[in-house]
């Protein structure tokens, strides 16, 4: 391979990784038992109605970046569910992890592929790259997606032992590609279409059998080798005869059972998912069907001992609370309901929004130089007379953590699910904001909770997203 | 500190103010003809009479033109006013001084709000372009964060909190009943009140000011003036206004049962007006109770008793309108209802009544051994607020 030179830097691998889980389970048999037909067992992941990709997105860059000492020097982000076309959707993602302005933001868009082409196409590049995979799966009431798909996200810090103790390191990996037409959805269309399920799987089975072989032969081992292998696509049928003919010792959980298939974001997912089990030395193999195949074969190093999630996926996975049939059909548009009788909110304004983005976006405050007093949002003369004017100095505020001091609901503000939960919270070392509160039940809510910030769409109007942050609990 | 006030330097010497309603078959136009007319005829002047004219309305129109095209004003000045829901009394504040500097013989101070074309329910103000980041919650919900904070503060339980502000409601809905000018005028108990469906942490919707269109209106003078338009004028003791920091959102400190800005435009009315203890100085005061435990906290902010007791005091009747320190005897916000521009003129204009013994048979209070009144207007929210405090009274000196 002429690229194989970039590797002088040393080996190319992960540094860091997050896997990102939604709060909100559906339990698939809610839908039979609305519908008279559809569901099964277990349960799905459910975005809440103020997430999107995007914003799944940034908490699973957050959840990445939290354990790495290197810093990105290109984010790409992959899902086939972009909240804008003709927009990049990397570039708010970016702002609210605060990278420099000098950090390239991509989008790899559209296909359930991309995700893992976005993976292996940093693993075998050059530079610090951060991919940000997404992905919120869908389709119309009843349907297999419904009840089988997933939300989610996970995020990857790629680059070389230059760049950070690698925690595993990239054997090999292969492409195997083929035009066919067995899944595909327009743009603005609620569902995927599925051309009859054999046809599929006739295909798929030749061309992993094809990636997976070139990719065992560029990292040289052989199947057996293989540890653990991460197996996914988005043709269930044939990922099923994939996992037979693989010969490895182990198949990863696909968390089918709880989450679902997460589609562009669901090879990370549960790769992150089996790095946070792994022991160094394991070979991880990870298989994804769409379109043709991807292979990647990993190695855990020594560094993964030492290594430690922020958040691991199983704890996300066993943590979540129920959302209802009624509730997931109303958040995923697919009922209308009667909105409050208050007028809708108005769109952001773009210059101020740009003027205000590490605020907006990065949640960072100001703290004055003299009293030490934080200011959210932040501010050019103090609340505190010993502070000159502009003697402030920026105050990132996104990963501290908070107590509520006081709660309200409020039943009569405009929101896309109401009530609105609203809290006085007080962050650790000083500062305060009220603020909303979501993935929350309005119930449970208490004083002394302690919450954490959360990247979020506010609304849309006029076509246009209103992201900000949000408290939830603290997990 | 140079607040020095104008104790005694300007008179009210007419005032006019329309029901407050849902007023589907009157405009802003019509509110603001019949508010003006009714003041020009209460003071015997003609509109030519009037110099200059200031105008309180939070989103009912801009500019001078809202009132000077209704009322063909020809030539004259007229300014337009906002102050969120303090407008009103904003307006009367400018019209005040401008008289009391002498660059005007006699000035009209006038609010009004048609709330009620919007098509929405509630207050509902068109945004500025912002950048998105601003908190969505009500006034209410926000004003509801007082309630448990309170409660935690004095060691109140929460229940017999609640039904201390149902209580509060209770008394100005009986004041609103007797009140022909008023939004609504039927008795309402506390005990239905709490039974009520929480719209905002605890609070129910009879908990809220009542939504309403209307415009009241006053005539200044300079106090020497007075008397040649009126045999019983009412002399301003003291103009009062704070805008705050909006440090209350975000300083640890602030704990929700107190508004600073209140007690500070309070203190500086009282300095102004000479008053040192206002319990015994009041006979009244007509406050800004947009939410029942905003009554409750100005209760004490004000100076009306010691902080931690103003629901013991609500519970013992002190605020009702045969109690020692009467409030809101035409109602309030809760049951005059809030044209959100008109709201400052119309606690003026009971006080109008009230303070020169013309509230009616009824209605009347006891003015034997006090006479001055106080109004409260305020807008915004704990935390970030407007406050406006004036003392009236029919003497001087």
């Amino acid at each position: 391979m002429a690229v194989s030179g970039v590797h002088f830097g040393g080996m190319r691998g992960i540094i860091s990784f997050g896997g990102y889980v939604p709060y909100w389970r559906l339990d698939r048999s809610a839908i039979a038992a609305v519908m008279g037909k559809g569901g099964g067992r277990g349960t799905r992941s459910v975005a809440s109605y103020d997430e999107d990709t995007t914003t799944m997105g940034v908490e699973a860059a957050r959840l990445a970046l939290r354990p790495a000492d290197a810093e990105p020097r290109a984010l790409w982000f992959a899902t086939a569910d972009p909240a804008y076309l003709e927009k990049t959707n990397a570039t708010a993602i970016h702002a609210a992890l605060r990278l420099d302005s000098s950090v390239g933001a991509l989008d790899f868009g559209g296909a359930v592929r991309s995700g893992i082409g976005a993976l292996r196409t940093a693993l075998n590049a050059i530079g610090p790259t951060l991919v940000v995979t997404a992905d919120m799966r869908g389709g119309l009431p009843t349907g297999a997606d419904e009840a089988a798909g997933g939300d989610g996200a996970a995020a990857f810090l790629i680059g070389t032992e230059d760049d950070g103790p690698v925690v595993a390191e990239l054997l090999g990996s292969a492409s195997a590609t083929e035009e066919f037409v067995d899944r595909w959805r327009q743009p603005g269309s609620p569902s995927t279409g599925q051309w009859e399920e054999r046809f599929g799987e006739t295909r798929y089975g030749p061309l992993a059998d094809q990636a997976w072989k070139e990719a065992l032969g560029a990292a040289g081992i052989g199947a057996d080798d293989v540890d653990v292998a991460v197996v996914t696509g988005s043709h269930s049928r044939a990922v099923k005869r994939v996992v037979g003919q693989l010969g490895v010792a182990r198949v990863a959980d696909d968390l089918g059972a709880v989450v679902g298939n997460t589609g562009t974001a669901h090879p990370g997912l549960l790769l992150a998912n089996e790095l946070e089990q792994a022991e160094p030395g394991q070979t991880i193999a990870v298989v994804m069907l769409a379109d043709g195949a991807e292979v990647l074969i990993l190695r855990a190093t020594e560094a993964l001992a030492a290594y430690a999630s922020a958040l691991s996926v199983a704890d996300q996975v066993a943590a979540g609370a129920e959302v209802s049939y009624a509730t997931f059909l109303q958040w995923r548009d697919m009922i209308q309901v009667q909105p409050p009788n208050r007028p809708e909110p108005t769109r952001p304004s773009s210059s101020a929004a740009a003027r205000a983005q590490d605020w907006k976006y990065g949640f960072v405050g100001s703290r004055g130089t003299e009293s030490g007093t934080l200011h959210l949002p932040p501010a050019r003369v103090s609340i505190r007379p010993e502070d000159e004017l502009d003697a402030m100095d920026p105050a990132p505020m996104a990963d501290v953590g908070a107590t509520v001091v006081t709660f309200t609901i409020d039943r009569l503000v405009y929101s896309v699910s109401p009530p609105v939960v609203f809290a006085v919270v007080d962050f650790d070392g000083g500062g305060r904001l009220p603020v909303e509160l979501t993935d929350v039940d309005p119930d449970a809510v208490r004083i002394g909770q302690r919450v954490e910030m959360t990247f979020r769409r506010l609304y849309e109007a006029e076509g246009i997203y209103n992201y900000f942050w949000k408290a939830r609990p603290a997990r | 500190m140079a607040s020095h006030g104008i104790k005694d330097q300007v008179a009210i010497i007419g005032m006019g103010c329309t029901q407050f309603r849902e007023h589907w078959d009157k405009g802003t136009d019509d509110l603001l003809i019949d508010a003006a007319t009714a003041a020009f005829d209460s003071a015997g002047v003609a509109k030519d009479d009037v110099d200059a004219f200031w105008l309180g309305t939070a989103s009912s129109g801009m500019s001078g033109l809202t009132l000077s095209q209704p009322l063909k004003l020809e030539g004259k000045p007229v300014t337009r006013v906002e102050n969120f829901c303090a407008t009103g009394s904003e307006a009367l504040r400018q019209a005040s001084y401008a008289v009391a500097s002498g660059a005007y013989d006699m000035a009209m101070a006038i609010g009004v709000e048609k709330i009620k074309d919007s098509g929405y329910q509630g207050l509902n103000a068109a945004p500025a372009p912002h950048d998105g980041t601003k908190r969505n919650l009500t006034a209410a919900a926000m004003y509801s964060l007082v309630l448990p904070a309170y409660a935690a503060r004095y060691g109140v339980d929460e229940d017999e909190l609640r039904m201390v502000v149902a209580k509060i409601a209770e008394k100005n809905h009986r004041n609103g009943a007797l009140n022909p000018l008023a939004q609504f005028r039927r008795e309402m108990p506390a005990e239905k009140i709490c039974e009520m469906a929480s719209v905002a942490g605890r609070l129910s919707v009879f908990d809220c000011s009542g939504v309403a269109d209307g415009s009241a209106a006053a005539i200044v003078v300079r106090a020497a003036d007075a008397h040649k338009y009126c045999e019983d004028p009412l002399y301003i003791k003291a103009l009062s206004f704070v805008s705050g920091t909006g440090g209350g959102l975000i300083d640890p400190d602030y704990d929700y049962t107190t508004f600073p800005e209140c007690e500070m435009a309070g203190a500086d009315a009282y300095r102004q007006a000479g008053i040192d203890d206002p319990r015994s100085a009041l006979a009244m005061a007509e406050v800004h109770d947009c939410f029942t435990p905003t009554e409750m906290v100005l209760m004490e902010d004000l100076g009306f008793c010691e902080r931690g007791t103003a629901w013991k005091e609500v519970l013992a009747g002190t605020f009702e309108r045969n109690g020692d320190m009467p409030i809101n005897t035409d109602g309030g916000l809760k049951a005059f209802g809030h044209p959100v521009g008109a709201s400052g003129l119309r606690m003026h204009y009971e006080c109008w009544l009230q303070l020169r013994g013309q509230a009616g048979d009824d209605r009347q209070i006891d003015l034997s051994s006090r006479n001055l009144g106080l109004v409260h207007n305020l807008g915004g929210y704990p935390g970030e607020m407007v406050s406006f405090v004036s003392i009236l009274g029919p003497e001087l000196g």
